[in-house]
């Protein structure tokens, strides 16, 4: 064994959390080595140019829950964190209207009464409401998950914190976090709303990325998630950051790099080494070893207990949970190169619309009628999209006057009845175009280039099973101090000196870079004497 | 009735806020579009132009135009060659600042200066024996500040001399048909440019750089954006960061170049070549070391930040508006003073709260810590920042070439 493969700690996956966990550990001083399987760091959160000066944010798309600890305690601004501010919402109507949403509070409510006056003011009061279960919650996502079953003195101690903190809150805000926390988005929002586009705009943050419907329970879970990133304080708020969610990974990649970290390309791990309940090293494909008395899987679970060591080397109710563990991703993107603007006609020729998401999902039941078709292991033939033309945000993202639009497209489960996804990509591509060309007339003709990523491609290139985007589904049983396993949620692994720090363990999905952090700390946490 | 500059007829069209301020009797957008913030990612990221119109503006002319200048502004004007630009700062017999501007040197006996105040009657007085006329032409010229690292290439097809325009050069031009001066120069602290027209060519010169501009996302952008993207750049702003001596009732009003970070453009001080107002006293303080203050930027760490408001039931807000009050600075926790932020905001660059902060010379050293004053829920409290060097941002695009 040579000198050279021996390091103080290796981390599998050169994700934002590999990257986020490598760059903590460099940065106390230790030797670290993080490995990525493909020719490019980022993981989920690449951006790539496909076509000359149109840059794809193949996967991940959006900014919002990346924890302000991560960009402060790594100086990420010192590396190039750029996150731009995304001012408006568009979300076109099957009539043709639309409504669209500023940063101006009041033109907002005055939009909304356009739809619905009952709505505007209905929508400060239900801003406030769930501002106020983000303050109550907010602590549980930004804290380590307490084993509730360890008996350990650190662990009671965080759950007589947690004990007193959730029983300060207000009788409302609990009984709205329970509702949420447990129940559909759509459910809530009928309490507040009538018009069918308001309620659709804010119920599609309910199913991102999962396989429940608005009106599913878990829907409101969903949405809880989605809301408690921020954008420079902005609670809910998302960003698009320079050059896309790649750009963060290149940053984060670039600070990793600047504390001390290697990154080794083109690097599959294909096991972990374990000897006698203790983690050693790894092995590429090729066979090349590294050693380090620290391993971190940023892999999803799955790969990190099932397929990474052999499971016989772990207690067999972790692993009984871990194949229950539920991915069956359901989500796509359809990204495309465009020659000029799409033109909406209810507003001529303006473009202004188009500096954040367009939200097609114009009714709760346009959304649920979209995950019908999921449900019974088909892609939805009108399906809900939330897109985005970057180029208008950052004109370094397509060549002038041309432009790139991302399209995430639900719903599209991993397992296809009767078909494949090899068979069925373009179709689903064709779906996808044919929707906007319903809101956007003439929008084929200003297509120069289409991608089309199915949860299959996700699974393939990323490496993330079943193509979930959380690297889990992200529904009660699978959150917080169940993340990915009961008993099993402190990025320990029963095998000494190996961990977990990826989108699976709280507080993943989503680029949040929570987990590396926190898998960091708890690596530092045991070196300590 | 309020003044409108040249440039307003075609700018209020794309103001859909309507919300407009009030600068040297002329109107002057805030923001035009609701959010002032993506105003000033247009500075940063893709280009924006802003209104300057209202600056006033002095030809100063003739045989002794250039001692004039050296006797009368604290930098050394000898330095400025003709086809430059120099900011520089005036001060009184203390070496008290009175006021900052730009001097453009269009020719070895003929420049222009721009400021923030009138001045007219000041200059004059200073001529005295001295063959120099002082001109206003304020109202005569429209100023537009395109700003940001698409500025070069949105202006390059206009004309083509400004891709070889360095760091506050300047150059005659023509855009669309019409006389202009460019000069490098701006108030982001970032790549930029500023165009000098006629009032009468304003439109169509206007006009074809906002054509040009468009495949680059130029946009318009007000005063707010401004004030966010100046704080950035550490480039204090009268009447904000400091009060022109000359209106001061009191020593605790008025700031010598040293105490307002202005030390650069005294550079040369010590050569008894050049004598001008305020040096004996610039030069006696420093020696002295009787500097009352420093000028620092402070940096709050957010996590900080957060946890104070959060610790009080408040969601922490980020608001890149800069304070429009002075924000107390104490030394430890027994509030003992350490001085004063002149300007603060959360910048969307940095990621946390920034300040342009006078302090007590022995708190100036970078990396010492103060308290900033705080006020929540009615009740005040402090969170600590940092004292870094100025500027926060300082890209290579704002002076490298193409």
């Amino acid at each position: 064994m040579s000198e050279g493969n021996q390091y103080d700690a290796i981390v599998v996956g050169g994700g934002h959390n590999g990257l986020t966990a490598g760059a903590y550990l460099a940065k106390d001083g230790l030797r670290t080595l993080i490995l990525e399987q493909r020719h490019l760091v980022g993981g989920a959160a690449i951006t790539e140019e496909l076509r000359p000066g149109f840059q794809f944010t193949t996967f991940s798309y959006g900014l919002s829950l990346l924890r302000p600890e991560v960009i402060q305690e790594l100086e990420l601004v010192k590396f190039g964190f750029m996150p731009l501010e995304m001012p408006t919402t568009f979300c076109p109507m099957e009539n043709g209207d639309y409504l669209l949403m500023g940063p101006d509070h009041d033109a907002n409510l005055r939009e909304i009464a356009r739809h619905s006056p009952r709505d505007a003011d209905a929508t400060e009061r239900y801003d406030h409401d769930i501002s106020r279960v983000l303050q109550y919650l907010k602590p549980l996502f930004d804290r380590m998950p307490p084993n509730l079953f360890s008996g350990d003195p650190e662990d009671k101690a965080e759950i007589a914190w947690l004990l007193k903190h959730l029983g300060s809150g207000d009788k409302k805000v609990v009984h709205d976090t329970v509702r949420l926390l447990t129940g559909s988005i759509a459910d809530f929002l009928d309490d507040y709303f009538e018009s069918d586009v308001i309620k659709g705009h804010l119920a599609s943050s309910g199913i991102i990325g999962t396989k429940v419907g608005p009106m599913s329970q878990g829907s409101g879970l969903v949405y809880l998630l989605l809301a408690l990133g921020e954008h420079d304080g902005n609670i809910g708020s998302w960003s698009f950051h320079k050059g896309g969610n790649g750009g963060v990974t290149q940053v984060i990649g670039r600070a990793a790099e600047a504390y001390g970290a290697e990154i080794r390309l083109n690097s599959h791990v294909n096991h972990v080494l374990v000897n006698n309940g203790r983690a050693t090293g790894v092995v590429l494909d090729d066979g090349t070893e590294f050693h380090a008395p620290v391993i971190i899987s940023a892999l999803d679970p799955r790969r990190t207990f099932l397929e990474l060591v052999d499971s016989r080397e772990l207690p067999s109710d972790l692993v009984e949970a871990i194949e229950r563990y539920r991915f069956q991703g359901t989500a796509s993107k359809v990204n495309f190169a465009l020659d000029a603007a799409p033109r909406f006609p209810a507003l001529g020729d303006r473009t202004d619309q188009y500096r954040g998401f367009i939200n097609i999902g114009p009714s709760i039941e346009y959304l649920e009628r979209a995950f019908d078709q999921g449900k019974y292991g088909w892609y939805s033939d009108r399906p809900y999209l939330d897109c985005c033309i970057q180029s208008f945000l950052d004109p370094d993202m397509a060549p002038p006057g041309k432009h790139v639009m991302s399209c995430f497209t639900m719903y599209t489960p991993y397992e296809l009845k009767g078909s494949d996804w090899d068979t069925e990509r373009e179709n689903l591509g064709d779906a996808a175009q044919r929707t906007l060309a319903s809101f956007f007339p003439g929008f084929d003709d200003l297509v120069l280039q289409r991608e089309v990523v199915t949860p299959l491609d996700i699974e393939r290139i990323t490496g993330l099973s079943e193509g979930n985007i959380y690297a889990g589904e992200y529904l009660a049983p699978q959150t917080w101090i169940f993340r990915p396993a009961p008993g099993y949620s402190d990025y320990r692994t029963p095998i000494e000196g190996y961990y977990q720090g990826g989108s699976g363990t709280h507080p993943g999905g989503c680029v949040s870079g929570g987990p590396g952090r926190f898998v960091s700390q708890q690596v530092l946490k045991d070196r300590r004497p | 009735m309020v003044e409108t500059t040249p440039f307003h007829p075609r700018l209020s069209e794309l103001n859909e806020t309507g919300l407009y301020g009030h600068w040297s009797g002329y109107l002057s957008a805030l923001r035009y579009e609701y959010s002032a913030k993506n105003e000033y990612f247009g500075i940063r990221n893709a280009a924006a132009v802003f209104d300057a119109s209202p600056l006033y503006k002095y030809w100063i002319r003739g045989g002794d135009a250039q001692k004039f200048l050296e006797g009368l502004m604290s930098r050394d004007v000898r330095t400025c060659k003709p086809g430059r630009a120099q900011y520089t700062i005036w001060c009184d017999d203390n070496g008290h600042v009175l006021e900052d501007g730009v001097l453009f040197r269009h020719a070895p006996d003929e420049f222009l200066l721009t400021a923030a105040r009138p001045n007219l009657g000041f200059l004059q007085d200073q001529v005295r024996r001295l063959n120099v006329e002082v001109i206003d032409v304020s109202d005569d010229y429209g100023v537009l500040a395109l700003q940001g690292p698409r500025s070069r290439d949105i202006l390059t097809p206009l004309v083509p001399e400004v891709a070889e325009l360095s760091f506050f050069g300047m150059t005659p031009a023509k855009i669309a048909g019409h006389p202009v001066t460019i000069s490098r120069t701006g108030f982001t602290g970032d790549l930029g440019f500023e165009v000098m027209v006629p009032a009468e060519s304003a439109i169509p010169v206007l006009d074809a750089i906002l054509e040009s501009g468009k495949p680059h996302h130029l946009r318009p952008f007000g005063e707010e954006a401004l004030g966010m993207a100046r704080i950035e750049a550490g480039l204090p702003l009268i009447d904000v960061d400091f009060s022109s001596s000359r209106f001061a009732f009191n020593d605790d009003q008025r700031f010598s170049a040293w105490e307002l970070g202005f030390g650069w453009t005294l550079r040369g001080i010590d050569d008894d070549s050049r004598v001008f107002t305020g040096r004996r006293a610039l030069l006696r303080e420093r020696n002295e070391n009787t500097s009352r203050w420093a000028t620092v930027g402070i940096s709050i760490a957010t996590t900080d930040y957060r946890a104070l408001h959060e610790e009080h039931d408040v969601v922490p807000y980020m608001d890149e508006i800069p304070v429009d009050w002075h924000t107390m600075l104490y030394e430890n926790s027994d509030w003992v003073r350490a001085g004063y932020a002149t300007s603060l905001m959360y910048s969307p660059l940095m990621q946390r709260h920034i300040g342009l902060a006078r302090v007590r010379p022995h708190l100036a050293e970078p990396g010492t810590i103060v308290h900033v004053e705080q006020t929540i829920n009615h009740e005040y409290y402090t969170v600590p920042a940092t004292v870094v060097p100025l500027p926060f941002f300082n890209p290579e695009r704002k002076v490298s070439m193409a």
